[in-house]
């Protein structure tokens, strides 16, 4: 068979359902030989979106998302979505079109070191250099990409290995594969487990940072188990948000520049801190010398290069989260945890002091009133929330929804942490919407960053995909601009968007049902009739474009929250250039 | 306190290897002074020594980090055990008399090196041995006038019995 036919039976040994990719040149044998099965093929309007697709269905699903590029710019168009997936540990395989090995080195058409560019941003690659390498790689490929701590993994694909014959009973697809420098930790060391026990036992103000790799270890009941058993207040990183039931009376909310007052301030004053698959990111900890300074820190990770990274780790545990909690749990199960109803005071008047203000009746509306209108929307069709997914873009729609959205289920909020990425949101909710196509996916979105991705508008509109976009719209790149208030004397430079378009219009004209919302009381009924439309909708929902999100400073000391004051836009914009302006210069 | 740590690197022999190490370097801002690779008793493993400065935050993180790699099959400090660490050192030196010609064989001999060619104006010398004794040697005849030098950068074994195996196989 042809090498693209023995690519084809690969995926298919992968367990692989579907594809988000866009063809072209380079990518013809692959895309001929995919005529021919009965994988779902998502063509996306930009590679990009293929990318955040296949990263949105891996976060939703826990399987690895697979995105198809051809070579030169396609690839290149790949990099943002598969730097994204891989700085969030989401477990994609990128497939990349590359112009035939006879012409790789010279320059040929659409021809680009893949290999090279992509190394730097996965977790492996590999270019199959022979047809014969096919089974074996692509095996390799998807193990690397889903054990130990997931990430992506990228295959070059030269045109002429697509279009060689291959024998594959000479060349099986091997059904275990041994890589010689790859051996991911799995289990505990018992003895570090012990003196952990040994720790959280006489702990008496213990705090957990549950992060993304306690969703991606499907970890959250015995976090839950031992959160309860113990009583340990629990706060997530935005990775971890859902991890831990927003609404369990232990649930502390976001840790770190925009955390919450409970969660900054239960680290700060905890006598043991136990973070689960999180890499202490710079936004979680701010200034080093002043997180947690009272703490014993255990550190459970299966990287065991974040341990001791950003942090010094008094217990380090190298392993699978669900793995480690779970001997935890056998050892602490058997002892009576001693009395901490001090500290559990503590968190509850933190708590208290914490609840957001959300009853806005201001026009155009509050972004918290917005959340909370929503999330009555969903309880009223899904009242746990278990089977709702919200992805977000990034700046504030990201930050507001991390802080005010209550997730309790894992893996349903999904969000570009590492990276950052504006232009995730919307492709992400697709491949969320066809990993679970039984749950009601909300992409929320910024204005700015749902124009990045908006070409996919035609996507949803093609394949009818129901998922509901809800433009936070405040015609401003609100973060930036909140930035540039707070630390650069209110100068305002290049954050106005001006003549955003016309996003109902827009939508329509792609065949997708939209509604403007401009008042508080609208939202509700706008949610609840995009979401039983069963059809793809967007929701523009004018906001305030004055509203700022308390924050730590960069490099502060996590209990020193600022409340920015609110700021009027610029009326007229600082930094605006028109067509006069352009003609007038001398160039 | 910055030290310089010596690094011995077991990879899988193939190409890009390289590069995705020196990747990892540059990336992360570790500081490479010296980084020498080559083929090893098994055609399959290739040996990479790299000399490394900084403390030992570094020294951890560069560890772990090259853990991390797919193509990584075995890394150790060669600090932390006694090991054997030698140079190539190849060096031009400017003798255009009899006397300045005779000046350097003698150092050679010293030194335990040897002449591997020589012109009417020059001597080149091949020397072997630790970073010190390369650099005492090329502090000797820089006088004399250096025409032009290259050098290995260190590679090393650990001593004795002791041998790398992979943790990983």
């Amino acid at each position: 068979m042809k090498g693209a036919e023995a690519m084809m039976k690969a995926l298919k040994a992968e367990n692989v359902k579907v594809l988000f990719g866009y063809p072209g040149g380079q990518l013809l044998p692959f895309y001929d030989a995919l005529y021919h099965t009965d994988f779902v093929h998502i063509l996306t309007r930009h590679e990009q979106a293929a990318a955040h697709a296949a990263d949105g269905y891996a976060r939703a699903s826990g399987d690895v998302g697979v995105c198809v590029a051809t070579s030169g710019p396609g690839a290149t168009n790949l990099v943002t979505g598969v730097a994204t997936a891989h700085a969030d540990s989401s477990p994609v395989v990128a497939l990349t079109g590359q112009v035939p090995t006879r012409l790789i080195g010279n320059d040929a058409f659409q021809e680009i070191d893949a290999l090279g560019i992509f190394m730097q941003i996965t977790k492996h690659n590999f270019q199959i250099q022979d047809t014969s390498e096919i089974p074996k790689i692509f095996r390799k490929a998807f193990e690397i990409a889903k054990t130990g701590r997931p990430g992506a993994v990228h295959i070059d694909l030269p045109k002429d290995v697509q279009d060689s014959e291959l024998d594959l009973e000479k060349y099986p697809i091997p059904a275990d594969i041994n890589l010689q420098g790859y051996k991911p930790t799995t289990f505990g060391h018992p003895l570090q487990i012990k003196k952990a026990v040994e720790i959280i036992q006489n702990s008496k103000r213990p705090v957990i940072i549950a992060g993304g790799g306690v969703q991606i270890a499907n970890a959250s009941l015995e976090l839950i188990k031992l959160s309860e058993f113990v009583k340990i207040p629990v706060c997530t990183t935005l990775m971890g948000k859902g991890a831990f039931p927003e609404e369990h009376p232990l649930a502390l909310g976001l840790v770190g520049m925009h955390g919450t007052k409970a969660s900054n301030y239960s680290v700060y004053e905890s006598d043991v801190l136990i973070a689960i698959g999180c890499r202490f990111s710079d936004r979680i900890t701010g200034d080093l010398s002043s997180f947690a300074p009272h703490a014993k820190i255990i550190h459970i990770d299966i990287d065991p290069a974040e341990i001791g990274k950003n942090v010094r780790v008094d217990i380090p545990i190298v392993g699978d989260a669900k793995a480690i909690l779970k001997d935890i749990l056998t050892h602490i199960l058997k002892k009576q945890p001693i009395n901490k109803n001090e500290w559990m005071e503590n968190v509850k008047k933190l708590q208290k002091e914490s609840l957001p203000i959300m009853d806005f009746d201001n026009k155009p509306v509050k972004p918290q009133r917005l959340i909370k209108e929503m999330m009555l929307a969903l309880r009223e069709l899904d009242p746990s929330l278990k089977n709702t997914i919200i992805t977000t873009d990034v700046g504030q729609n990201q930050m507001w929804m991390a802080h005010y959205f209550q997730s309790s289920a894992p893996k349903s909020f999904i969000s570009s942490g590492g990276q950052g990425t504006m232009g995730f949101g919307f492709p992400s909710a697709i491949g969320a919407k066809i990993a679970r196509p039984d749950a009601s996916v909300i992409s929320v979105t910024g204005d700015g960053g749902f124009l990045m991705n908006s070409q996919e508008l035609a996507t949803i509109s093609e394949y009818q995909i129901p998922i509901v976009i809800a433009i936070f719209d405040n015609r401003t790149l609100g973060m930036v601009y909140q930035w540039q208030n707070l630390y650069y004397g209110k100068r305002q430079c290049a954050v106005h968007l001006g003549n955003t378009p016309d996003f109902v219009k827009l939508a329509e004209s792609y065949g997708v049902d939209a509604l403007r919302i401009e008042s508080p009381e609208d939202i509700k009924e706008s949610f609840k009739t995009a979401l039983k439309s069963g059809k793809p909708y967007l929701l523009d929902i004018i906001i305030d474009p004055t509203e700022a999100l308390h924050m730590v400073p960069p490099g502060g000391t996590m209990t020193n929250i600022l409340f920015p004051e609110r700021q009027e836009p610029t009326p007229k914009p600082t930094c605006f250039n028109d067509m006069k302006k352009i003609l007038n210069l001398k160039v | 306190m910055e030290h310089k740590h010596i690094i011995s690197v077991l990879v899988l022999h193939r190409p890009g290897v390289l590069q995705r190490i020196s990747g990892l370097f540059t990336r992360r801002w570790f500081n490479i002074s010296s980084i020498t690779v080559g083929s090893t008793e098994n055609p399959e493993i290739a040996r990479m020594t790299i000399v490394v400065n900084g403390d030992d935050n570094v020294l951890e993180q560069v560890i772990k980090q090259l853990n991390k790699l797919v193509e990584v099959v075995k890394v150790t400090d060669l600090n932390s055990s006694k090991s054997v660490q030698r140079e190539l050192c190849l060096v031009k030196v400017y003798a255009p008399t009899e006397d300045s010609k005779s000046q350097v064989i003698q150092y050679v001999n010293i030194f335990r090196g040897k002449i591997i060619d020589l012109s009417t104006e020059t001597l080149t010398v091949e020397i072997t041995g630790d970073e010190q004794k390369v650099n005492a040697f090329l502090d000797l005849v820089r006088p004399m006038g250096i025409k032009e030098i290259a050098r290995t950068g260190l590679t090393a074994l650990m001593r004795g019995s002791k041998i790398l195996k992979s943790n990983k196989a």
